[in-house]
């Protein structure tokens, strides 16, 4: 009965997203108050609906409800609590409904929270919203419904792949799909803006905030699953250029740079067109994600179970989605003039050309994606891009990317001083010239383009720093004063601090574990050691466990440095049997230096165990850097700017109303 | 609200309309490699013969598979096991098949425990002439099996013709696998 109720929610969700992706529109163009008044109830019940769909199919999986066909095949009685309620989104029936349901809570988010957007301009918003959802939900409810019953029902479950059982996927699509989602807010307001025909600071002001939640999210996403990854997978690798991760890096990319280019829409009334296509293109890519995953266009060890009448529909709708809106762009853009003009050396200038190399990196990487495919389409020759392509072509367009980042918060809007930035970071570029040194010293016979790289990691965290300081003008003024300058100065600000000083750490990390990995591959005796830098490890004996639904072999390694010993290294090797399955559990100690990380395999017959082991220094860094970035983008995010809609408080009043007034203007 | 102006930039006009069409460019791209299967990976085996193996019985269950019975007719080789969930979807195809009585169709049981194996053939019906034991899935390497379930048809010499992976779909069956039995059968060359 919940399954059939979780369908007619979805049904009814349908009509309400086809009545809000219409009359609201009609209403803002005619000028009708009723119709456009339609907008906000109607994104309310479409979410309330929604809601109660997946619901629905939560209490199937939390209830293992057999007769469901999408629990019987996705999950087991078996299964820990946690990974039935994860088991939801970890198949391609739930996890749109979860793309689903995270459109609906941010269209309600513009219901409920976007009271200062004129009614007109928020009625389009909202409509734009709802036509993505109309398609979302007849792409579910025609090809992809996950209440279809099955009966007779199975007395159990075919289990979730146990690849997936683990605590680091279990919330990385939902923070993925925050992210991918969360994109469709601004291309809803850019569409709606291109509507309307005006872009304007309010403009950049409303769409900010969205953009920089999306992209904390999909920062964490992304984050969560090369951590997973690395630890689950047991390769020692956390990054492989597979292209259902360079489908979710592509919307970074661009998002990373929308997240800039908006900045100069607010502040300086220019680079409007850009900004918008940006927009535009950012949730494309997450379509175009969402596409290459489920259609099997291309071959991926992330790929769902593919049909091909899913892909076709998904790609009809892409192409109405995309192509509709960008030639909504080539009709309207020139309607959008900039105002504001800038020498090249300038703030603006700075943010051109991050936008500039960070759109031709996610050029590159479309390439590389999609150029098996091309390939394929008009020679039939299969071939796949690796690393070579990626680390050739990527790396080189980041690297002056990376360098400018640090100088851009130092230039001045319109026209700045490049020098006098440059000096004003004197002790950056002190510490990067040492850090050069030190590195030299200290690997003079490693990779040496490690020495670069660290140095790079180096400026970017130490100008952040200065940067700072600068703002502060700590140690020029009294300290007093630099505490009051504390106080005053912009969260945004701060949010570029730490988010570029998390940038800066995760170039550390990754230089630092790919240059200087040691790697041993081993097999090994019960009672046998092996050195490995400045450990020893020796191998206790393997041992057989139970877990809830595996049995397992879990190794036990004894570490030790200069004789004292620092841990105990258990890596397992799962064996699950619903469905049957082989899965490494390395086992990881983090210390300051770096981890140290353990993978047992196979026995060799005779009594003795393939074993593997890294030394990864400093790839810690990657994981707090990008944690840092988050905290960068939610710092931002709490900037006095985007709440304005909250009631004025503390004692700049006139600054409020002022803008109030500019908000009313619109 | 002011009326945009548009002004006629010729140049400009082809600007703008970049996005676009290289969206569409990419998008009939991505329409071509939907009927393209990248996971068609042609298999070495093709055209090769079958690998010299001979696999006992499942308990129960007479006739066990061996290189040699694979040669004097056209047949199917079907990999599948009890506990992969794409069985049971191609499973129906199979017995549709056996009714048919147009083509053996013998079982390669994969990394599969004997009962289970046997009480899953009970519960969704046996369309399988032999069905060989593999349960190290020592012969399935050989095979070049990486997936459950795969097809391989095997021409009257007992060479591979081709492989399918992953479940059959009534598509596949019509369009591919019984026109090329057909031209096997009339001492054609088959493809696909």
């Amino acid at each position: 009965m919940t399954a059939e109720l979780g369908h007619y929610a979805l049904v009814l969700a349908l009509s309400v997203a086809l009545v809000q992706a219409t009359l609201p529109l009609l209403g803002a163009w005619r000028g009708d108050p009723g119709w456009i008044g339609l907008a906000r109830p109607a994104a309310l019940v479409q979410c309330l609906l929604i809601v109660a769909a997946f619901a629905a199919l939560m209490y199937a999986y939390v209830t293992s409800d057999f007769s469901v066909l999408n629990v019987a095949t996705n999950s087991h009685s078996a299964k820990p609590m946690l990974y039935k309620i994860a088991g939801v989104w970890g198949n391609h029936e739930g996890s749109l409904l979860l793309w689903l349901l995270i459109l609906a809570l941010f269209g309600a988010a513009v219901a409920v929270f976007g009271g200062n957007l004129p009614a007109p301009f928020r009625a389009r918003v909202l409509a734009v919203q709802a036509m993505i959802g109309v398609g979302f939900l007849a792409f579910v409810l025609f090809t992809s419904n996950p209440f279809v019953r099955l009966l007779p029902a199975p007395l159990d479950g075919r289990g979730l792949n146990p690849l997936l059982q683990d605590p680091g996927l279990a919330f990385h699509p939902p923070f993925l799909y925050l992210g991918y989602v969360g994109f469709s807010m601004a291309f809803s307001f850019a569409v709606a803006a291109l509507i309307e025909g005006r872009v304007d600071a309010a403009w950049a002001r409303w769409v900010r905030p969205w953009t920089l939640a999306a992209w904390c999210f999909l920062t964490l996403g992304i984050a969560m699953g090369a951590w997973w990854a690395y630890y689950e997978l047991g390769w020692g690798g956390w990054w492989f250029w597979d292209p259902v991760e360079n489908a979710s890096f592509m919307p970074w990319l661009a998002g990373t740079a929308l997240l800039h280019s908006t900045i100069v829409v607010e502040k300086r009334d220019s680079l409007k067109n850009w900004t918008v296509l940006l927009a535009i293109v950012t949730f494309s890519l997450s379509l175009l994600g969402t596409f290459l995953v489920r259609s099997g266009v291309l071959t991926s060890v992330h790929a769902f179970a593919t049909d091909p009448t899913r892909g076709v529909f998904i790609l009809a709708f892409l192409i109405a989605v995309i192509g509709g809106s960008l030639t909504l762009y080539a009709v309207r853009a020139p309607a959008m003039k900039g105002g504001g003009l800038f020498a090249p050396v300038s703030r603006e200038g700075g943010l051109v050309l991050n936008n500039l190399l960070l759109s031709t990196a996610c050029a590159t990487v479309l390439l590389g994606t999609l150029y098996p495919l091309f390939l394929d389409a008009l020679t039939g020759e299969k071939i796949t891009v690796g690393p070579p392509y990626f680390n050739a072509t990527f790396g080189p367009l980041m690297v002056p990317a990376l360098i400018a980042m640090a100088v851009g918060p130092m230039l001045r809007w319109k026209r700045g001083d490049l020098l006098g930035a440059v000096q004003r970071l004197k002790f950056a570029v002190i510490a990067t010239v040492l850090a050069l040194l030190a590195t030299l010293v200290a690997a003079h016979d490693g990779p040496w383009l490690a020495i670069p790289g660290i140095a790079l990691g180096v400026w970017m965290i130490a100008a952040s720093v200065e940067e700072a300081a600068y703002r502060l003008r700590l140690f020029r003024v009294p300290v007093g004063e630099s505490a009051r300058r504390l106080m005053r100065s912009p969260r945004s600000a701060w949010g570029t601090t730490f988010a570029h000083a998390g940038a800066g750490m995760v170039i550390i990390g990754i230089v630092a574990s790919s240059a200087w990995q040691v790697e041993k591959l081993q097999v090994m005796r019960q009672g046998e050691s092996l050195a490995m830098g400045p450990y020893e490890i020796k191998f206790q004996g393997a041992e057989p466990i139970d877990g809830p639904n595996y049995s397992a072999v879990r190794g036990v390694f004894r570490v030790s440095r200069n004789g004292a010993e620092i841990a105990v290294l258990e890596p397992e090797s799962r064996n699950y049997q619903d469905p049957p399955m082989e899965t490494t559990e390395a086992a990881i100690r983090t210390g300051w230096g770096g981890d140290l990380y353990a993978v047992i395999g196979d026995p060799t017959g005779d009594g003795s165990w393939s074993t593997r082991f890294y030394n990864k220094p400093m790839i810690h860094w990657i994981w707090i850097g990008c944690l840092m970035m988050v905290f960068g983008g939610l710092v931002s995010l709490s900037d006095r700017r985007h709440r304005v809609g909250a009631p004025a408080r503390r004692d700049v009043p006139v600054k409020a109303a002022k803008t109030a007034a500019s908000m009313a203007g619109k | 609200m002011n009326e945009p102006s548009l002004e006629p930039k010729p140049r400009r006009i082809w600007l703008r309309l970049l996005p676009l069409a290289v969206a569409m460019i990419i998008g009939v791209f991505l329409f071509v490699g939907l009927s393209l299967r990248p996971k068609e990976i042609p298999s070495v085996l093709i055209g090769k013969a079958v690998p010299e193996f001979d696999l006992p019985a499942l308990p129960d269950r007479p006739k066990g598979l061996k290189t040699a019975d694979l040669k004097g007719q056209v047949s199917l080789v079907n990999v599948f096991a009890s506990w992969c969930v794409s069985c049971r979807a191609e499973h129906p195809l199979f017995m549709k098949l056996k009714a048919q009585g147009d083509v053996p169709v013998h079982g390669l049981n994969y990394k599969d425990e004997g009962p289970a194996a046997m009480a899953w053939l009970t519960r969704y019906g046996d369309p399988y002439d032999r069905v060989g034991h593999d349960l190290k899935g020592r012969v399935g390497i050989d095979w070049g099996v990486y997936g459950v379930p795969e097809t391989f048809l095997i021409n009257a010499e007992g060479r591979i013709v081709c492989k399918h992976i992953g479940p059959i779909m009534e598509r596949d069956l019509e369009e591919k696998l019984l026109p090329a039995i057909k031209t096997l059968r009339q001492g054609g060359v088959a493809q696909c």
